[in-house]
């Protein structure tokens, strides 16, 4: 650097410097973010920022993306672990016990304050459940989803199905499945019937499996797990089964990242996937498509997903107020409306599908709907002690199943001990 | 009585030139002896130490002795990369070697466009990791992956590379030699480049065959680049793990997980930090154990010029 380059760099950080001791009432405030589907979701968090800086110019909120939800509470705990957690996070809502065995992070009730019960109460219960624990709101619904099936209208007009009928069984969708598979002249098949993620999420989707067909996975204080119960093991298998006796969906593990493009590119006519993908996927389709419930055995069901904020403990009592603030801003039915019409997420309160912009969303696009409409036979996600651990053991068992190297009852069997196992101390 | 007098005086002298230059070769040392200290040995001892205590995420437990390495010995998972980084190791190493020499051998002779070739063989050196490992996941992608547009055009089936235990640890082989090769190209490019000509011109008028050359001449006097490229080829193969973070996680079921992915996990994902120690020490042990080998076995076998 030359002399006038090096005058002119301390210059910038003398008044940089001077910038930040005149702007010190503002309270900063750090918070990491994931994001886990497709588009270009960073530019509408740092869009809806700047709009909060406007609206509240006492406030500054530097938001990080840390990447997946994986990456991102690693982050945090990191950053914990050094001494300076960020005041509030985006994170799964099943990190909740984590958070709370970290002792990282402070209930809301106290601090929403005397009308905070009704505020509370605004959001979707369901979205609620995860969030909730020994009587306490811990976290606050951000972007919320359930799993929905994809469905492509060509490719079943083409296998001489109704395109406006999706399946709405186990059965009826192995049935479809099997006239929705494709082949080229040397036999080898061009066109999936379905495919169901199995990385990163299997648990997720083996969860869904098991609440259709009437099964829980974990209890509500979360230190007991119900992996080899009957009807889970009914679940796996009928997963196990699609490819490995039906072959309507590729055999070993099928990936959550790519499995969107496989979709786009018609190389499978129906897949499972989280609604967080739905404008992605609506942006990028070269074809008609339609969104449903997921298929029921012996009820509809789905696990609901996603991330919530957290505020922290290491947070001052202003900086709480301030996070508190943003967060209410952010959730305000306009914003939780644009921010779903925007990614596919299920907006956290009903008052925002009553928003104008919701309701012509809707008009035009009623697949927006159906997750939310999905929310009634929605069980909160997977969520116990020992989340990463658990979480993996169950990713494990599910791709131990799909690529045949254990049954599934075996599989849920060795699963079902190892998570007795770590989970014995929290009983 | 004089001479004695100077004598002892001009052997103090020597005695305090050299105490000094202890000091000063001392203190020349002490930078990167402090930052050696700072950030290898303590956190190595550290991490011992904390392999001894109970707690695991909760924080520092009591004092457990071994019980931590006997759950080790234990856990199915730890059994498991251990094998997958063996077959890893055993793998990728010879291969990556063979294909390096060939390399240079090939780029060492006349050749039009050479210095086009030995670029060519250079670049996946030159791209990171994460890079390499998104550009062969859509290799290796089910379906409309390169490898399986080539297959259709064979008119063969397409099939789940990564997703398929059987397949995906060959799949994450190929593309680390692939990438490890060029690199370790360079360094027999230059020990080929160091050989003095008139061996070959002895060998000519001994009349001496090229095949014959290579394998009594060329060869045994590349042995102590073999040597250092082989060490760091078995270190690398413990300490990459860039590419399944992109295109396996570890999965399916483990298949492709090796052992320094799997502390990340214990540490990072499970926040277990007592087991997390217990592994790292495990890997320490292993890696200095390959160190130990070079330094204090083969190093005395090979012939240095």
């Amino acid at each position: 650097m030359n002399y006038l380059g090096k005058l002119a760099f301390s210059g910038l950080m003398a008044a940089s410097v001077l910038g930040w001791a005149g702007k010190a009432s503002a309270v900063d405030l750090t918070m990491y973010y994931p994001v886990a589907v497709g588009g270009p979701l960073t530019d509408v968090v740092d869009d809806l920022v700047q709009r909060f800086h406007k609206e509240h110019p006492d406030i500054k909120v530097q938001a990080v993306y840390a990447g997946s939800y994986a990456d991102t509470i690693t982050k945090v705990m990191t950053a914990m672990k050094g001494g300076q957690p960020p005041q509030l996070s985006v994170l799964f809502s099943t990190d909740l016990f984590t958070l709370i065995d970290e002792d990282a992070i402070v209930p809301l009730d106290d601090l929403a304050g005397p009308e905070g019960k009704a505020w509370l109460a605004s959001y979707y219960p369901a979205f609620m459940e995860n969030g909730q624990t020994g009587g306490k709101t811990w976290s606050i619904p951000f972007q919320r989803s359930t799993i929905v099936l994809y469905w492509n209208k060509e490719a079943f007009k083409e296998a001489g199905l109704d395109p406006e009928k999706p399946p709405a069984s186990w059965d009826e969708m192995v049935e479809m499945s099997k006239k929705l598979v494709k082949k080229d002249a040397s036999g080898n098949i061009t066109r999936w019937g379905v495919e169901i993620p199995s990385t990163g999420y299997g648990y997720w989707m083996l969860q869904a499996l098991a609440i259709q067909n009437g099964q829980r996975l974990m209890n509500d204080a979360g230190n007991t797990v119900f992996f080899n119960d009957k009807k889970t093991v009914e679940a796996l298998q009928y997963w196990t089964d699609l490819s490995r006796v039906h072959g309507v969906a590729p055999k070993g593990s099928v990936e959550w990242g790519t499995l969107r493009s496989d979709f786009l590119e018609g190389r499978t006519a129906m897949m499972w996937h989280t609604t967080g993908n739905l404008t992605a996927v609506k942006n990028a389709a070269k074809f008609g498509f339609g969104v449903a419930m997921l298929p029921a055995k012996v009820q509809r069901g789905s696990p609901t997903g996603g991330g919530n904020f957290y505020i922290f403990k290491n947070a001052k009592p202003e900086e709480r107020k301030a996070a508190l603030t943003f967060i209410r801003w952010v959730t305000e039915p306009a914003r939780a409306a644009e921010w779903s019409i925007k990614s596919g997420y299920v907006a956290v309160k009903p008052a925002a599908y009553d928003t104008e912009a919701m309701t012509a969303y809707a008009k035009g696009f009623p697949q927006a709907l159906v997750a939310r409409d999905q929310l009634k036979h929605a069980v909160p996600e997977l969520s116990v002690h020992e989340n990463g651990r658990i979480y993996k053991l169950m990713n494990d068992t599910v791709q131990a199943a799909l690529t045949g190297a254990q049954t599934p009852q075996a599989a849920l069997d060795a699963a079902q001990r190892q998570a007795d196992r770590l989970l014995a101390r929290y009983r | 009585m004089a001479e004695v007098a100077a004598t002892l005086a001009v052997q103090d002298g020597m005695r305090r030139t050299r105490r000094l230059t202890g000091i000063h070769a001392w203190l020349l040392l002490l930078p990167a002896l402090v930052l050696l200290a700072t950030f290898t040995h303590y956190p190595i001892g550290a991490t011992f130490v904390r392999s001894l205590f109970g707690g695991g995420r909760t924080g520092l437990g009591p004092f457990v002795g071994l019980n931590n390495y006997a759950a080790m010995l234990d856990d199915p998972v730890f059994w498991q990369v251990l094998r997958n980084n063996f077959v890893f190791a055993a793998a990728t190493v010879p291969l990556s070697i063979a294909l390096a020499l060939l390399m240079a051998v090939l780029v060492d002779g006349k050749l039009r466009g050479r210095g086009f070739v030995r670029l060519a063989f250079f670049t996946p050196t030159v791209l990171p990791m994460i890079a390499v490992a998104n550009i062969w996941l859509f290799f290796y992608t089910p379906g409309y992956g390169l490898l399986d547009q080539v297959r259709g055009a064979l008119g063969l089936a397409s099939h789940n590379w990564l997703g398929d235990p059987s397949t995906v640890m060959a799949c994450l082989i190929v593309m680390v030699v692939w990438k490890e090769a060029g690199f370790f190209m360079i360094f027999y490019l230059a020990a080929l480049q160091n050989m003095p000509p008139e061996l070959k011109e002895a060998a000519n008028v001994e009349g001496a065959g090229r095949w014959y050359f290579f394998r009594r001449v060329t060869f045994p006097l590349l042995m102590p680049t073999t040597l250092f490229i082989s060490i760091n080829a078995v270190i690398n193969s413990f300490k990459l793990v860039d590419q399944l973070v992109i295109m396996t996680k570890g999965g399916p079921n483990n298949a492709s997980s090796l052992l320094l992915y799997y502390i990340y996990e214990v540490a990072f994902s499970f926040w277990d930090t007592a087991y997390a120690s217990t592994l790292t020490v495990t890997l320490i042990v292993l890696l200095a154990a390959v160190a130990l080998t070079k330094f204090v076995y083969l190093d005395r076998r090979i012939h240095y010029q």
